[in-house]
């Protein structure tokens, strides 16, 4: 370690390392020093002027955030003249500004607005016209008032640095200056919505906010996006509870301030128009709509029936339910229907992982290993598709530590731009690709490997002995479709591994042999759409739980209604294995919670007493399952928790693996029920074109 | 899109004069010569120069909205850049330039009819000392009178079109 500095700001002294800024050294010690343009891991812009303070034997004020700390430094953040060029500056970014602040979405969380409030004038003293220009819509997503911007390029900055898109340019000059698109009216890009959120002031709004509520009048609960498997933070704003807006403002949660178009804007999913507010039952040929009595009352008799004459019964479960309801699903079905005919629709080898580095701590990487490591090994995804939030880590990871990223895909990726290697080859072959790098990650102090389901099965094992053999510690990242695909697997919802990889003694049928069983007297299907498209399972009676009428939901004899992620309280896991809280923001009539369901259907069918509850079953979990001993308390504190690999574990011989390649755009079967998703014309990744 | 012998030559050592992951450098002196070649920053100009550079359209946008002396549409033959700026201005700068458009008979920015004469009112050009200063395409010409300045037209209309920047 370099030795540190010490400097005094505001008569404090205040020790950092070799090349702290200003700017960050007073807010160390809890000095704030007001900004706009400055914006923590992206680069410096000097642009905005407000961070001015006074330093010790320098002729002129310093803009704090480009300056670096030097030793013996003396500043001054609260003299008279840097009070007196904050108002200034205040004062010139607001004589162009429109003062419309009582219909702007940003009223109420505006920069300009609190430091107007803080450092302002209370006067203007321009009395000239002020330069108007009509908004402009870029996107569905994208609306931008050139009146209100302040040209801090934090926007730019984003979009080009953190996302790698750089969608956003300046055109122009002085007061002319612009923020423009990449398509001249128009924007191409990954629609994230990064840009609107850094915007410290109303210039950049979403389609989906834009004049609904003001921020004050809005509940903001933080939960775990209902998306991909990356586990980002997202805090919804609820207004009559109804989810107008996702965001990450405050960085809080493993993703900082990232979140793509799912996180931000995709949460109107629950309120759409087609969502089911009732259980329906087939009649004649037809599904009406039922009480919760009369279907419940349906499908226990389906099941006395089968549980008394021995016909089997299968159950799917799905990528999105909590790890209390997969646990609790995979308890009832294996303890209380007495079947081992469970599965999920898995979309990557986790048992194969599990299995592989079973009983070591350290071999699962986190999400902030993937901004850390030294070097990240990416293999068979487009990250900036399916795992935007692992992309971005490690652009960040590139940017700020000038990390070694390897890719081995069979198309162009986003890390391609920045990668000390690329290689390209067949579908299929991409553990040769990784075996063929063998040379260059010897020579890595550490390595973080990232693998898609092109890797699965056996090829798992070998991967894991190729890391092993390169003598650096290793990690590795399986990857994963769905917002819980990794608890679900967790939690055992396999054919033949329960909880925590553990093997069972009796295994059951996997998901594709349930589908074309003719036995089965009972086929469950939780919130899970293998029908898409195809004709109805020969099971003698379909029970479907989901929040829409789905495909499967279509062939169903029985549907139940079901609650969303943002619907409930729980834990999920995400890809690393970190597990986080859901909190429940929305509530919509009708609908039930998974957990909900299996516990009337266990009371009637006299296998559960009492109430059941997320936190008991966590309890449970976290007493009972290999690998998750994780606090409850951090949990309810926010804290994301990594469950270990279980000690022993094995992988899964039943059964096939199938990653639904979702684009930035596409989530599955859920994803056709954000509105914005579909609303947004762009292409997707290259690796999925055509 | 191909350019003259010698403009290419120009190019090639521009390119080669910076780094493989910086020759995004060379945009600015890349357009400058190719737009006294053509006339202007055409869109195809905007294309082949994203194409030599690795850039997207819009960082070429950003610098061409930028730089006053970057142009979407030609100019004439002669372009006549005249400083309104406050030395110039002192000895009648401001004047030079409004006879000038009565001499030519256009505006700020406008190109004679026949293509060989444009103008342009423009900031300081770095000659306060011998102002009135107006530029012709590259050439300087100092202590310009409203005499001097109609001589001036008449000896490059005597040029013709022969002549194209320097």
């Amino acid at each position: 370690m370099p030795e540190p500095i010490r400097l005094t700001i505001d008569g404090r002294s205040v020790e950092v390392e070799p090349g702290t800024l200003v700017i960050e050294a007073a807010r160390r010690v809890g000095i704030k020093i007001p900004s706009f343009c400055y914006y923590e891991g992206l680069s410096l812009a000097g642009a905005c002027r407000m961070c001015l303070v006074e330093v010790e034997k320098m002729p002129k004020l310093q803009t704090a955030c480009t300056l670096a700390a030097a030793p013996g430094m003396v500043v001054r953040t609260d003299t008279p003249q840097v009070a007196e060029a904050r108002r200034a500056m205040v004062e010139f970014l607001l004589t162009n500004h429109p003062l419309d602040c009582p219909v702007c979405d940003k009223g109420g969380e505006c920069e300009l607005q609190d430091m107007a409030f803080r450092y302002g004038a209370a006067e203007s003293r321009y009395r000239e016209a002020k330069h108007h220009v009509p908004e402009q819509q870029w996107s569905p997503v994208v609306y931008y008032d050139r009146p209100r911007c302040i040209l801090c390029y934090r926007c730019v900055r984003v979009c080009d640095e953190g996302m790698g898109v750089g969608a956003l340019g300046v055109v122009n000059r002085g007061g002319r200056s612009e923020i423009a698109p990449n398509r001249g009216d128009h924007l191409e890009c990954d629609e994230c919505g990064a840009c609107i959120d850094i915007c410290p002031v109303g210039a950049l709004t979403s389609g989906m906010y834009r004049y609904h509520t003001r921020p004050w009048e809005m509940a903001h609960i933080g939960t775990i996006c209902a998306f991909c498997a990356d586990g980002c933070k997202t805090t919804l704003g609820v207004y009559h509870n109804r989810i107008i807006r996702g965001n990450n403002r405050d960085r809080s949660g493993l993703n900082g301030e990232f979140l793509c178009i799912k996180g931000r804007y995709a949460a109107d999913f629950p309120h759409h128009a087609e969502r089911l507010s009732s259980p329906l039952v087939r009649r004649d040929g037809r599904l009406v709509r039922a009480t919760w009595a009369e279907a419940l009352a349906l499908v226990e008799s389906r099941f006395r029936e089968a549980l008394a004459s021995g016909a089997p019964i299968g159950i799917i479960g799905s990528n999105h339910t909590t790890n209390e309801e997969n646990y609790y699903l995979q308890k009832l079905a294996r303890q209380g229907l007495r079947t081992p005919h469970l599965d999920h629709p898995r979309t990557g080898d986790l048992p194969a992982l599990m299995a592989a580095v079973a009983g070591r701590e350290a071999a699962l990487a986190r999400i902030e290993d993937l901004y850390a490591a030294r070097a990240v090994l990416v293999a068979g995804a487009d990250l900036a598709q399916q795992h935007p939030l692992l992309s971005w880590q490690i652009r960040a990871n590139w940017r700020h530590h000038q990390a070694r990223v390897y890719v081995v895909s069979c198309g162009p990726v986003r890390e391609d731009r920045y990668a000390a290697r690329s290689v390209r080859v067949a579908a299929g072959r991409e553990l040769e690709g990784i075996l063929g790098l063998e040379e260059s990650l010897r020579t890595e102090p550490e390595l973080v490997v990232v693998f898609g389901e092109a890797i699965q099965g056996e090829q798992v094992a070998r991967l894991v002995a190729f890391g092993d053999s390169l003598g650096i510690p290793v990690k590795y990242v399986c990857l994963v479709d769905y917002a819980n695909s990794r608890g679900a697997a967790d939690m055992g919802l396999l054919p033949d591994l329960g909880p925590g990889y553990q093997p069972l003694e009796r295994s059951g049928m996997a998901l594709d042999e349930m589908l074309e069983c003719a036995d089965l007297a009972v086929l469950w299907i939780v919130g899970a759409n293998p029908l898409a498209g195809g004709v109805r399972p020969p099971a003698r009676f379909l029970v479907v739980q989901d929040l829409f009428l789905t495909d499967t939901a279509r062939r169903a004899d029985v549907v139940l209604p079901a609650a969303s992620a943002y619907e409930k309280e729980g834990t999920v896991t995400n890809v690393c294995g970190e597990v986080q809280r859901l909190r429940g923001a929305v509530s919509v009539a009708g609908a039930k919670t998974d957990l909900e369901i299996f516990t009337l259907l266990a009371r009637r069918l006299g296998l559960e007493t009492g109430p059941v509850t997320w936190e008991k079953l966590l309890d449970e979990i976290s007493s009972s399952v290999p690998g998750y001993q994780v606090s409850a308390a951090a949990l309810r504190a926010g804290v994301p928790q990594q469950v270990r690999p279980p000690r022993q574990a094995s992988p899964s011989r039943r059964g096939k693996v199938r990653s639904a390649r979702d684009t930035l755009f596409t989530s599955g079967t859920l994803g056709r029920y954000a509105a914005i998703l579909s609303a947004v014309r762009e292409a997707p990744g290259e690796l999925y074109r055509g | 899109m191909k350019f003259s012998e010698q403009t290419e030559a120009k190019l090639a050592r521009l390119v080669e004069s910076y780094p493989p992951d910086h020759r995004r450098s060379a945009l600015v002196p890349m357009l400058l010569f190719i737009q006294d070649e053509v006339g202007a920053v055409t869109p195809q100009v905007v294309e082949e120069v994203c194409a030599r550079l690795g850039i997207s359209p819009l960082e070429v946008e950003e610098v061409v909205s930028y730089y006053s002396m970057l142009r979407r549409e030609p100019a004439g033959r002669y372009h006549i850049q005249i400083c309104t700026n406050i030395s110039c201005m002192l000895v009648g700068g401001a004047e030079l330039f409004e006879h000038a458009c009565r001499k030519l008979g256009i505006g700020n920015h406008g190109v004679t009819e026949d293509g060989m004469f444009s103008l342009e009112e423009v900031e300081c050009i770095g000659a306060c000392c011998w102002g009135p200063a107006l530029q012709v395409n590259y050439d300087y010409h100092h202590h310009v009178t409203p005499e001097a300045f109609d001589r001036l037209i008449e000896q490059l209309r005597g040029n013709g079109l022969k002549q194209r920047g320097t």
